[in-house]
């Protein structure tokens, strides 16, 4: 098989398991919800209510798609797509499988917070082009969070980066084949977590989209498809964080007896799983005290355990 | 790769362009991250991921989402948009028309003239950024740092509740 070949087999098959397990995941969160709470959830459609999602696919895709007189037509369009573009494209560095990812890029973790960053326009943009007040408002706050934990993030990657010295996600995995980084790097990897939901905007930090204060926040004006786009976006998200730790952290698709790619799905599971407890058990932050947090409690700590991270680092490296 | 800089330096020109001359501010920001993703790519052809990985993540991430936000904060962007087209009339273009002209002539001339010196395609990875900056770069460094030190201190003085 001809390498390009391979690549275009490699993405495709990535594209097909996101695009199958994003909408799974809302069956999954909708059925551990029900079960935190004591109720049933949706289990009427298909075995276990499995088909619930393509119901409410097949629903979303049937309504109008309607871009409101007031908005800005074409960053009101174009908002939903970066979002897809920014999260699938940050898969493709991703190391699933024992050989590495799709494209093994020597800065791949900075693609992956370059992507990150980027994901913010969607946000934004829909906020602005929407040309209504709640959509502005959710994306006032939506901008305002994920700039401020983005920080603690890449700083409690970078301390990652110190030890394992290469930005190269399949050689982070490598590193990590005696002992997986959560082991040695615990505060980072605490902050990672946290920021990463707060970069995903979900519960407890789901301010942007806090339904009994600002309606549905920054998507309130989008409808059918481009509604879909970020519903999807969400989460692919927590696929792509929950996957981005798992490779940081965890050491990817190291382990005994099972084949990598089956590894790194059982422990992304675990994040997810870990993501939708967080929702079902925490009450949402106030917003003053989400931007302390962020900038008070998560930024210091990331800070000060790079800070002695690097401290080690050269201490052993001059010692050798 | 020398194709794939030319397109990229191509739209990021014209991106530029469209950048200044938008009377509208959230278009004109917007033409502006174009403008920095066309020349993230003139770096990743010159053989720079790393610049190129920062440029996205701190000009595109962080520097124009902050001017977003001031646009969000400060005026919707329709009204701001029927102003900017009254406090620019024709002949504010002239001068930077004839520099901007200069500019190009300029660059047009060199590329006719065989272009400058061809680029060594080596890839320079972060770990080379990072040593040339902390010894042939020192000072450099350290003067940025000292230049953010006071940026810091004059936000808090600026934020600090009195």
């Amino acid at each position: 098989m001809s390498a390009h070949a391979e690549l275009l087999t490699r993405m495709a098959v990535t594209l097909v398991v996101l695009l199958v397990a994003a909408p799974m995941l809302v069956w999954v969160e909708r059925r551990l919800l029900a079960r935190f709470q004591l109720r049933l959830g949706p289990n009427r459609v298909g075995p276990f209510g499995i088909l619930q999602t393509v119901a409410d696919a097949l629903k979303l895709l049937t309504k109008e798609d309607w871009v409101p007189p007031f908005a800005d037509p074409v960053p009101y369009v174009v908002a939903p797509m970066i979002l897809g573009i920014t999260v699938l494209g940050a898969f493709a560095v991703v190391p699933f499988t024992a050989s590495g990812a799709i494209v093994d890029l020597d800065v791949g973790l900075l693609f992956f917070l370059a992507m990150s960053s980027v994901g913010v326009y969607s946000v934004m943009l829909a906020g602005v082009a929407s040309n209504s007040k709640y959509a502005m408002l959710g994306a006032v706050r939506a901008a305002a969070q994920m700039i401020s934990y983005e920080l603690a993030m890449g700083l409690s990657l970078a301390s990652i980066v110190l030890i394992a010295g290469s930005f190269n996600l399949h050689d982070i995995v490598v590193a990590q084949q005696g002992l997986p980084y959560v082991v040695i790097q615990p505060f980072a990897f605490v902050v990672f977590v946290i920021a990463g939901l707060a970069e995903l905007k979900r519960a407890p930090f789901d301010l942007p989209e806090a339904e009994n204060e600002i309606v549905a926040g920054f998507h309130t004006e989008y409808s059918s498809m481009k509604f879909a786009l970020f519903f999807l976006g969400e989460y692919l998200g927590m696929i792509l964080i929950g996957a981005i730790a798992t490779t940081v952290f965890l050491g990817g698709g190291n382990g005994p007896f099972l084949p990598a790619p089956v590894w790194f799905a059982i422990k992304v599971g675990l994040f997810i799983y870990l993501f939708i407890w967080a929702r079902a058990t925490l009450p949402r932050f106030r917003y003053d005290h989400l931007m302390a947090f962020g900038w008070k409690v998560l930024l210091p700590v990331a800070l000060l355990n790079l800070m002695v991270t690097g401290a080690l680092v050269v201490a052993r490296t001059a010692g050798s | 790769m020398t194709q794939v800089f030319y397109v990229a330096s191509a739209l990021a020109v014209v991106a530029a362009f469209l950048t200044v001359t938008r009377s509208n501010a959230l278009h004109a920001v917007l033409y502006l991250v174009l403008a920095l993703f066309a020349l993230a790519i003139d770096f990743l052809a010159l053989g720079a991921p790393f610049i190129a990985a920062l440029e996205i993540i701190v000009y595109a991430g962080a520097i124009v989402v902050v001017i977003l936000f001031v646009i969000m904060m400060v005026a919707g962007a329709a009204v701001s948009g029927e102003q900017e087209r009254r406090w620019l009339p024709p002949r504010a273009w002239v001068v930077p028309s004839l520099l901007a002209g200069a500019l190009a002539v300029l660059t047009i001339g060199s590329l006719a003239a065989g272009g400058g010196q061809a680029v060594a395609p080596t890839t320079i990875g972060p770990r080379e950024v990072g040593a040339v900056l902390f010894t042939t770069y020192l000072i450099g460094v350290e003067l940025a740092s000292v230049l953010l030190l006071a940026g810091l201190v004059g936000a808090y003085y600026l934020g600090a509740r009195d």
